[in-house]
């Protein structure tokens, strides 16, 4: 369901085609280099330099690369303490780079999924622990004493038998000379003897962020450099007739505009029929300034060829949905038991249908790209989440060898899943390419409103049957979704093992898929960001309609305590239940509210991680609604790395989430948005925003990611709340309040 | 055209169209990149820069209209007692994700605390909420101004 290039490189993060070992080296000037290499030996230390996981150099300054790429969730800060940890580091000591692509060295260089706690969080380890494994050889050696009697703190080697110490960096020579150790040898820390894991630690560039110093991919500037505006077809699916090239060409500023024809129609078509990341057909203009490119776009005169897709709207996608309702689902998803007999023969059936609409990303840095393509090489700066998937791109579509194409990743103004996807580099390098000088290329707000790989809308009936004790004994569910001959779109699908669906003995799950041009991706928490709303939206109704308080109801049908299917090792009822617990404790669940007043509540097995959350929020007569405040109960493992970042992203899930509930929704008109800036599509801001609590449920479990997995409940919650306040179940999104009103 | 515009102190030459917003000719003429392009419309806030002392939003302000202006930018904030307070506040409570709206969010906070020592949590919404973070920080943000007051009594 995610975008095959993403799946692709995860697949290679869990079954490597290559053995990955430890390699320590010599660098220039006596300095220490130490990286998981997993093209074996035959690498030297010159040609890994730039890459080593670890240097550590005379002075003891230790730098540290963090191999994937950083979006805001805190990956330079985390990858780097969790080397530092084993390596028992000096934290003042140590520098953050941020790694190039480099396939040969890293696997997994990507920002997606919540992935970069679980798979990093044990070879980055190991990666210090072997550091400092050398440095001890190094020092016993030298002192003709045992390694074992030899121990470390902050950067230095102790000897307290004989009081003898060495820092690092008079080490880190004479340690260069060995041999990595096998990891199988090493031992690593008890936790409980963690000095920088574990420990609030600011963000390794938030003092640059507060005085502005350039990092992001839109401040990048190289020798020679022009700039570039990118105007594609606002209808999706169409491409350039005409335009009136020559105009913009005299304007002021403005070096060369063309047409662009755009690429294959494979790539156009990989994803379920949609539009997919590819080079779209549009008219670049390239000017001395980005001012001067753009200002010559509003003197742009186009014939488009609009496509097929030229008549999409929301009524006309609404009204197909319609149609599909009153066929049977034309994809099986689930059928166990006998859904339509257990049906018939429930003491009480439920039903309702549940729409979502379209979102887009809006990260705001808008989506950009330097590059620099000549004598055919690429050289990349971008801010991207997947730039092993932007090198394919632009190798496949502009013919460039992959080796001969270089990524530089810089910090990115938010990703949330929009810079999985690498249109604007293979546009900045067909640019770059064209006019023979590296460019920048600058997306307009409404470029990036316009041209987003949306989070799919869609639709779901559902029918439940309760036995006579109000347990639910069937679900029937049909979904419209989107997609092509069976095949969903980008994010679009749903699975089989979708909760509730283990634990009702009839269970059908059924789709419909409506064929349209819309790009369509990942957003954060792709599938459940939607799904989840729909699930326990539709479980607290069951949960009224048995007469019975929601949060027992949840935990009853949770059931006994086992491994459902579900994502990595299977969806746990116990810690599903354990967050529930919590999270009823820190909301003071059950307590006497005043009139208008609800608590909701829910919960999710989300990317590895579990969360419930309770919202206690009002509805005026006139249907103003007012969130109080969201709880949040989360259980990622048994241990935060950064609890400073850690924290800041369970906040930015909850606000997320808000701005899905409150105010976001992309609506098409003509085959294309009618929204073209953040206006009508608004991230929540300062005064829709509640007091928060967040708590981590440490369960005996592999530390995991927190970049998705405290979102998605929080749109049940505040609706349910809703409904335990007033009496109205909000059953469309966003929130319309004239529909709360008495 | 030739405009000489006073930035964080200094005057500055630049040769730029009329009609060029402020937001580019910071960035783009004079290097300065510390102040952010969100929306080119004046909704998101991230192009926040002060002008005579007052936020103002710099993708809307031509530099045909700056005159003799004084501008603060991010780059030159530290420059004032309060705008160091709320840039340390910033980093004591690690406000950032992404980080790229804190520019704007910083520069709109100086100018609050600059006006009002001591805002209440009405205050602090009032003169925030102009300002998009796409990765909901506001939260930290709101705990950031309070410790940067704090500071100041």
């Amino acid at each position: 369901m995610l975008p095959t290039e993403l799946q692709r490189v995860m697949e290679g993060v869990k079954h490597p085609t290559r053995r990955a070992v430890l390699i320590a080296s010599a660098a220039a000037g006596g300095a220490l280099m130490v990286g998981w290499y997993a093209v074996g030996k035959d690498r030297t230390a010159k040609d890994g330099e730039l890459n080593a996981f670890v240097t550590i150099a005379p002075n003891n300054a230790i730098t540290i690369v963090a191999k994937n790429p950083e979006v805001g969730q805190g990956a330079k800060t985390a990858l780097a303490m969790m080397i530092a940890e084993e390596l028992d580091a000096d934290w003042s000591h140590v520098t953050i780079a941020q790694a190039d692509l480099d396939t040969a060295v890293f696997k997994g260089q990507y920002a997606g999924g919540s992935m970069m706690t679980p798979e990093n969080y044990l070879p980055m380890r190991q990666v210090g622990a072997a550091t400092r494994a050398l440095l001890i050889k190094a020092a016993a050696k030298q002192w003709g004493v045992a390694e074992s009697e030899c121990s470390t703190d902050k950067s230095v080697v102790y000897h307290r038998a004989s009081n003898k110490s060495a820092r690092y960096g008079a080490l880190a020579a004479a340690a260069a000379r060995y041999e990595a150790p096998d990891p199988k040898t090493l031992v690593l820390k008890d936790p409980k003897n963690f000095k920088i894991i574990g420990k609030p630690t600011v963000g390794i560039d938030s003092a640059r962020i507060v005085k502005g110093t350039p990092i992001y991919g839109i401040d990048v500037t190289v020798p020679g450099m022009l700039y570039a505006v990118f105007q594609k077809c606002p209808v999706f699916g169409g491409k350039v007739k005409s335009a009136n090239l020559d105009v913009l060409k005299k304007m002021a500023g403005v070096k060369d505009a063309f047409i662009v024809e755009g690429g294959s129609k494979e790539v156009f078509e990989a994803e379920g029929g949609t539009v997919s990341s590819g080079l779209l057909p549009g008219i670049a203009i390239v000017a001395t300034s980005w001012w001067q490119a753009d200002k010559a776009r509003k003197a742009l005169q186009v014939v488009w060829d609009e496509g097929p897709y030229a008549a999409t709207s929301n009524e006309s996608l609404a009204k197909e949905a319609e149609a599909l309702f009153l066929k049977p689902a034309t994809l099986s998803l689930r059928n166990t038991g006998d859904t339509d007999g257990a049906l018939k023969t429930a003491a009480k059936v439920v039903e309702a249908r549940y729409d979502y609409p379209f979102i887009a990303h809006v990260t705001l840095e808008p989506q950009n790209c330097t590059a620099h393509v000549a004598n055919g090489k690429a050289e990349f700066w971008a801010p991207t989440q997947l730039p092993e998937a932007a090198r394919g791109l632009v190798a496949h579509t502009l013919g460039i060898e992959l080796k001969n194409i270089t990524v530089h990743m810089t910090r990115s103004g938010g990703g949330f899943g929009r810079r999985l996807m690498n249109d604007y580099m293979v546009e900045a390098a067909w640019i770059s390419k064209t006019v023979g000088a590296p460019v920048k290329l600058l997306w307009s707000r409404a470029d990036d409103i316009g041209h987003d790989f949306y989070r799919p809308g869609g639709w779901h009936q559902i029918k439940a049957g309760l036995d006579k004790d109000g347990k639910p004994v069937a679900w029937k569910q049909h979904f419209v979704s989107f997609g092509k001959d069976k095949k969903f779109a980008s994010c679009a699908g749903l699975s089989p093992d979708s909760y509730p669906a283990g634990r009702i003995p009839n269970v059908v799950y059924g789709a419909s898929l409506i064929q349209t041009g819309i790009p369509m991706g990942p957003l954060r928490a792709p599938g459940e960001n939607a799904l989840v709303w729909v699930f326990q939206s539709f479980i607290d109704e069951l949960a009224h309609a048995a007469g019975k308080d929601p949060l027992t109801y949840q935990l009853e049908l949770l059931g006994k305590d086992e491994k459902l299917p579900g994502r990595g090792d299977g969806f746990s009822t116990a810690r599903s239940r354990g967050v529930l617990e919590k999270v009823r404790q820190m909301s003071g669940w059950g307590r006497s509210l005043p009139p208008r007043t609800g608590l909701g509540v829910a919960f999710s097995y989300c990317h590895l991680g579990y969360a419930a959350e309770v919202a206690e929020v009002s509805v005026a007569k006139d249907g103003a609604l007012t969130i109080h405040k969201i709880w949040a109960a989360v259980d990622v493992g048994r241990q935060i790395v950064n609890p400073m970042g850690a924290e800041n992203q369970c906040q930015g899930g909850i606000v997320d989430a808000l701005s899905h509930v409150l105010n976001q929704k992309i609506t098409f008109a003509n085959g294309r948005t009618v929204q073209t800036n953040f206006d009508g599509h608004m991230p929540v801001t300062m005064h829709q925003v509640p007091p928060m609590e967040v708590a981590f449920v440490l369960s005996d479990n592999n530390p995991t990611g927190l970049g998705e997995p405290v979102m998605p409940p929080v749109i049940p919650a505040v609706t349910n709340a809703i409904f335990a306040a007033c009496g109205k179940r909000v059953r469309s999104l966003p929130i319309d309040e004239k529909t709360l009103a008495v | 055209m030739q405009y000489r515009l006073n930035v964080n102190g200094t005057d500055h030459s630049v040769e730029v169209d009329a009609d060029t917003p402020l937001l580019w000719v910071l960035r783009d003429a004079m290097n300065l990149k510390g102040t952010k392009y969100g929306c080119g419309a004046g909704i998101c806030g991230a192009c926040t820069v002060h002008i005579d002392g007052e936020p103002v939003r710099s993708c809307l302000m031509t530099v045909s209209s700056l005159g003799t202006s004084k501008i603060t930018t991010i780059e030159g904030l530290a420059h004032s007692p309060v705008g160091q307070r709320v840039q340390e506040a910033w980093l004591k409570v690690d406000v950032m994700q992404c980080g790229y709206c804190q520019a704007g969010q910083i520069m709109e906070a100086t100018a609050l605390l600059t006006r009002n020592v001591a805002p209440s949590d009405s205050d602090i919404t009032t003169a925030m909420d102009s300002h998009i973070c796409r990765c909901g920080t506001y939260t930290r943000i709101r705990q950031a101004i309070k410790l940067a007051a704090a500071k100041e009594a």
